[in-house]
């Protein structure tokens, strides 16, 4: 069976690798986004903590022996905690002025990590295992399954959704946005603002490393994955617009989607097609598709 | 104060600081005799001329372009391709080049200017990054390799640029006459109206002026200054590669200009002689900890001094002449 001249076993395996890509957008873009709402930073350093995430999963395989199910939990926190001290020793001098000073300093603190780990491991990239439960293929009777892909993007979907649940219909979210709105009200209700800017980031540095782990048995773990992948996520920010969290999931799952199916009719335009559409969308609507005008 | 005084000493630093740029352009001139090396500075030049492009940009209109390695870096193909595969003489090569990033900055300038402030620099960095898949799969720049042995050739046909004096004496030439471009753009009326946009855009806008059409004018025009440095590197090296065109490239732009002072006239000369020194000297012995380095300058910079170099330093002479002026008043 085809599909307009594709084997349909080949149309589907790249809409399966897309759906994943597009997991993994939709994952940094929800990041970036909660920080941005929270603390008005542009986190460049979204891609070096996801690039962290991958290699502490590695790191932990490879000299400790820890598995990936550990490596899934305790990558994330290693890496939050990373970003809480980040957010105290850095971001919080920047909350006051031009937001762009916070994405310059976020983009040294990405080249200084990067610098760090290619020194360290080089640019050849490490093998990641995928981990034995999830190792092997199901046959669906019209395409095989690749258990492993199936699992990320479950995954991603669960977190991507208990996030949205998390900050849209909880009184902690209620908080969360309310401090995005007037710090200094929420404060004086008696909410320790300062805390939970320093939390927020911590989460959203958990969060990106998150989808390192994820990625690691996928992709060679290499230091240059993040800023490879931070600049189309920009762009899907930019195309969802950063106003709201549903936006940043379902931007980041389509954009994903259509990246796949770019390659299977045009491949040569496969690493461009996100930023075409960022074109058209901007065009068409300059505070992107889930934006508020402002 | 007394505006008499106020003068005289507007006057005093006006007159200091073209002593202090006649001497650095007497120490470029006789820079090769006292032994700098001219490719060195020739280099230092060239990011010089890029970061004051630059710097035109986002000190003088208040847009951080994220994007201007796709400038610096099409014009560098463009210009290598012409001359080497269509035997263009090294002029014409030159214009070629800021006429192709000059429409270049036109559509990026264009599509950006919907949006505002980080969305602006998401977006120039976004599209820069297109151009640079664009630069990676186009048939005639030699993907991954790039391009390789362009040949200087002959200025007007005539002028040999074989040799490195030639050479650098067109490159101070350029600079010279770039630098002063970007003054002269700065200190007209509608580098006035930059200004204006930069401290109170609204305000712009309900005096009647067509903001965005300046924005993108000044886009324009930055980029195709950034498109000459770029086709000079061409000229100057011999090959252009896809770093030139990576949004690394568009990172340490901003960073030689925010650390030698953003807004200033001198500081993204100073910027970029301090990067490219620290590159040219670390290179070979560290090897990737200079990216560590640089990471840490960029941070060091956005923490501790925000004006640059060259802004602290105008602002502690300021302090100071405030203070000796004090007493007067």
């Amino acid at each position: 069976m085809e599909i307009f001249g594709i084997p349909l076993q080949a149309f589907l395996g790249q809409l399966m690798l897309g759906l994943v890509n597009g997991a993994f957008y939709a994952m940094l873009s929800l990041g970036l986004a909660v920080i941005f709402g929270l603390l008005g930073i542009v986190n460049f350093a979204h891609g070096a903590l996801y690039m962290l995430g991958a290699f502490a999963a590695w790191i932990m395989l490879d000299k400790f022996g820890i598995n990936y199910w550990y490596a899934l939990v305790l990558a994330p926190l290693t890496v939050g905690a990373l970003g809480v001290v980040i957010e105290r020793l850095f971001l919080k001098h920047l909350y006051k002025i031009d937001p762009i000073y916070g994405l310059l300093l976020t983009l040294g603190l990405a080249l200084i990590a990067e610098g760090i780990f290619r020194e360290l491991y080089g640019v050849s990239g490490q093998n990641y295992n995928v981990p034995e439960l999830l190792s092997g293929a199901t046959n669906l009777g019209f395409m095989v399954l690749p258990n492993y892909r199936a699992w990320v993007v479950l995954v991603s979907l669960a977190v991507c959704v208990g996030t949205w649940y998390l900050i849209e219909r909880t009184r902690l979210g209620a908080y969360l946005r309310a401090g995005t709105e007037n710090a200094a009200l929420v404060q004086a209700f008696g909410i320790n603002v300062p805390l939970m800017v320093m939390l927020t980031y911590g989460a959203g540095a958990a969060l990106a490393a998150l989808a390192g782990v994820l990625a690691a048995p996928i992709i060679q773990v290499n230091p240059l994955m993040g800023s490879n992948l931070i600049i189309v996520v920009f762009a899907v920010v930019v195309i969802g617009g950063m106003g709201s969290i549903m936006g940043s999931i379902l931007t980041g799952l389509s954009l994903g989607v259509i990246e796949g199916l770019t390659r299977v009719f045009y491949p040569e335009a496969s690493s461009i097609v996100v930023f075409i559409i960022m074109v058209i969308v901007l065009m068409i609507r300059p505070a992107g598709l889930f934006g508020k005008e402002a | 104060m007394n505006p008499l005084t106020d003068s005289k000493q507007m006057t005093k630093a006006a007159k200091f600081l073209r002593i202090t740029y006649i001497a650095l352009l007497i120490l470029a001139l006789v820079a090769p005799m006292i032994g700098l090396y001219p490719v060195f500075v020739m280099k230092l030049l060239c990011f010089a001329l890029f970061a004051c492009a630059f710097n035109l940009l986002l000190g003088f209109t208040g847009l951080l372009s994220f994007g201007h390695a796709a400038f610096f870096g099409s014009a560098a193909y463009i210009t290598g391709y012409l001359i080497k595969s269509h035997n263009f003489t090294p002029e014409l090569g030159i214009v070629a080049g800021m006429i192709g990033s000059g429409l270049i900055g036109l559509v990026v300038g264009y599509v950006a200017i919907r949006r505002q402030g980080i969305y602006f620099a998401m977006i120039t960095l976004a599209l820069a990054q297109m151009v640079y898949f664009v630069c990676l799969q186009a048939p005639f720049t030699g993907g991954e390799d790039g391009l390789q042995g362009v040949p200087r050739g002959a200025l007007f046909g005539l002028l040999s640029l074989q040799s490195d004096t030639a050479m650098y004496y067109l490159v101070v030439a350029v600079f010279v006459a770039g630098f002063l471009a970007v003054s002269r753009i700065v200190h007209s009326p509608f580098g006035q109206v930059l200004k204006m946009i930069r401290e109170n855009e609204p305000r712009a806008i309900s005096l009647g002026y067509q903001v965005d059409r300046y924005k993108l004018m000044a886009f324009v025009l930055s980029a195709a200054l950034a498109g000459l440095a770029g086709s000079l590197k061409t000229l100057i090296m011999g090959f252009a590669t896809l770093s030139d065109v990576h949004w690394t490239m568009s990172g340490e732009v901003i960073l030689m200009t925010l650390l030698g002072g953003v807004g200033t006239f001198f500081g993204p000369v100073m910027g970029a002689g301090i990067v490219i020194s620290l590159q040219d000297t670390l290179a070979d012995k560290v090897g990737s900890w200079v990216n560590v380095i640089i990471g840490v300058i960029f941070v060091l910079c956005v923490l501790a001094f925000r004006k640059g170099v060259v802004g602290e330093l105008q602002a502690w002479l300021e302090r100071r002449r405030s203070v000796a002026a004090a007493p007067k008043a």
